[in-house]
């Protein structure tokens, strides 16, 4: 079983349009949303979903005023500013560490457990889809994004899937550590742009950190043909895939706004493109 | 006045509108606190003139004193810290795993021997410049690191009060984002009228009333799509503050790292009116 992810670096790349083809392409796998904080894989995918579960994600803590003589200990010690001059924790600055707690003279401090957000195993029309929803203002995306790669490794190995699709999120912190770790490959999806260039360095340096191998889909390619050279280039320049180029299409906004996969739908220049790429990724990975 | 721009989908627009408002507004700072991308210098090019190492605090054990009795173990609330302690063959010792370090300084704080001190850990770099008459700070986050909120939180420590504020924040709607958007007099969400923009931009407004922060929306690519957008809008009473249409040129200078204010003069009109729309909903 191999397990793939799509990121980006940049947002708004095209790192769902992508996975959500896949979905369609790939046969015999699990897929999964990673991108908890603002997940949009589910609008492509439809899921009907078969089990819900809580995340508990960390702790707050919460002052009881009725013990609280107010004696400031805890608001020298917090490093989060989260208690205001009223001693009243706010619940999105604090991070859950427990010092105020540890260290009250009265005891007026206790930790309250987290419910974080919540994971869903759904069943789709192109098989299994494991996803979740981080609640508004949430932190822990990382510890969310490692519960849910678990649930759909041993689905897969479960069911004897020979993939595992990861929808990433953007940027190169916490979740995307956690996306990360531990996958057979990271595609990463870029646009030519000055920016697309800039971020796809910058992720792409991470993933070789963390050791993992990498693949580069330029979307959009012929929007600046000067910086889709610059990012062939820079692909060459670090022994890095460049598996395919997707041209620039309002089909795909409209197959979003059907909520249909792109590859379903687009007209057979954007398919086409789409296709290729499987292949080469797949022919790249040896068969399953 | 701090404006901050957000968005919950990545790829709007954000740094686009953060841009091309200080340069029509001028007398304005950027703080770019997508510190895990920053974009913003990409297109305002500033002449850096200082660069300052940014840290967080971490634990360092010194051995003699540590007895093992595992208590920071037990208060670290990330797991970040290991005892193991000794046994006949080994002499035992302390793991630390930085990535899930939040310095919060609780093992350094509770340790009953006095064995833990903290040491700081470079996390990231701020750069400080200007480009014309726009201020510019802005953070990177060191490849491989995992937290950015501590530097977000460094380079807010920036803000010119005597100017107007423009934070560009990164997108989704966790910590990061809070971290970039609080303490904001405004934000403005720029949003596309597609599902996936509209899915995320739901989310972002429910963070902004968490943190009552007011905002109004900028729908950018405003052609494209369908209008589930405008309908959202007007049923949830938010303001469309600017629409921005689809244009290929548009697309072509943000390609090329040209702010489009620049070639056209025309929206440079149109930002300031969202400006001063702005500060009418501040003052209400």
């Amino acid at each position: 079983m191999k397990t793939l992810l799509v990121i980006s670096g940049k947002g708004g790349t095209g790192k769902t349009v992508l996975t959500g083809s896949l979905a369609v392409l790939v046969k015999n796998k699990v897929m999964v949303d990673c991108d908890v904080d603002a997940a949009d894989l589910h609008l492509l995918l439809h899921p009907d979903i078969k089990e819900r579960h809580e995340f508990k994600g960390g702790q707050t803590a919460v002052i009881d005023k009725s013990l609280c003589k107010q004696c400031g200990r805890c608001m020298s010690v917090c490093r989060f500013g989260a208690i205001k001059p009223d001693f009243v924790v706010e619940p999105f600055s604090c991070e859950g560490c427990g010092l105020c707690h540890e260290l009250c003279p009265r005891g007026a401090i206790r930790m309250k457990e987290n419910i974080a957000g919540e994971w869903f195993v759904s069943q789709t029309r192109y098989g299994p889809f494991v996803h979740a929803k981080l609640g508004v203002a949430e932190e822990n995306s990382g510890k969310l994004v490692a519960k849910i790669r678990q649930v759909a490794k041993e689905l897969a190995e479960r069911n004897g899937c020979d993939y595992v699709i990861i929808d990433g999120p953007p940027g190169i912190g916490c979740p995307v550590i956690a996306s990360l770790s531990g996958v057979d490959l990271a595609i990463i999806v870029t646009e030519p742009t000055v920016s697309g260039l800039h971020d796809l360095k910058r992720v792409w340096e991470t993933a070789h950190q963390f050791k993992v191998r990498t693949q580069v889909v330029i979307n959009k390619y012929d929007l600046n043909l000067e910086y889709t050279s610059k990012v062939r280039n820079f692909c060459a320049q670090n022994s890095v895939d460049a598996v395919g180029e997707i041209p620039f299409s309002h089909d795909i906004t409209k197959a979003v706004v059907q909520g249909v996969p792109p590859v379903a739908f687009c007209s057979n220049g954007t398919t086409d493109a789409i296709k290729a790429i499987w292949s080469r990724i797949e022919r790249s990975l040896g068969h399953p | 006045m701090i404006i901050s721009v957000a968005s919950g989908k990545g790829g709007t627009g954000k740094t686009t509108i953060a841009v091309n408002l200080a340069l029509a507004l001028g007398n304005a700072q950027v703080l770019d606190c997508d510190v895990e991308e920053p974009n913003a210098h990409l297109f305002l090019h500033p002449e850096i003139k200082e660069t300052r190492s940014a840290s967080v605090l971490i634990p360092e054990v010194e051995k003699q004193r540590c007895n093992f009795c595992g208590h920071c173990q037990r208060v670290c609330a990330y797991h970040a810290i290991a005892v193991i302690p000794p046994k006949e063959q080994s002499k035992g010792g302390v793991l630390f795993f930085p990535h899930l370090c939040h310095s919060c300084g609780a093992c350094a704080i509770l340790c009953p021997q006095g064995a833990i001190r903290e040491i700081p850990k470079e996390i990231g770099t701020i750069e400080l410049g200007s480009a014309g008459q726009v201020q510019f700070v802005h953070g990177r986050l060191n490849v491989g690191e995992a937290m950015s909120p501590p530097l977000i939180r460094q380079v807010k420590e920036f803000v010119n009060s005597t100017r107007t504020v423009i934070i560009d924040a990164p997108p989704g709607t966790s910590c990061p984002v809070v971290a970039s958007v609080k303490g904001s007099d405004y934000t403005i969400l720029v949003t596309e009228p597609t599902p996936f923009g509209l899915n995320d931009l739901v989310l972002a407004v429910e963070v902004l009333k968490k943190l009552q922060i007011p905002f109004g929306v900028v729908i950018n690519r405003s052609d494209i799509g369908d209008d589930k957008m405008e309908s959202y809008c007007r049923e949830s009473r938010i303001p469309v503050l600017m629409r921005v249409p689809f244009d290929r040129e548009i697309a072509e200078l943000y390609s090329n790292g040209i702010p489009f204010v620049l070639k056209k003069p025309e929206y440079s009109v149109k930002f300031k009116d969202m400006f001063n729309m702005i500060k009418e909903e501040v003052a209400k």
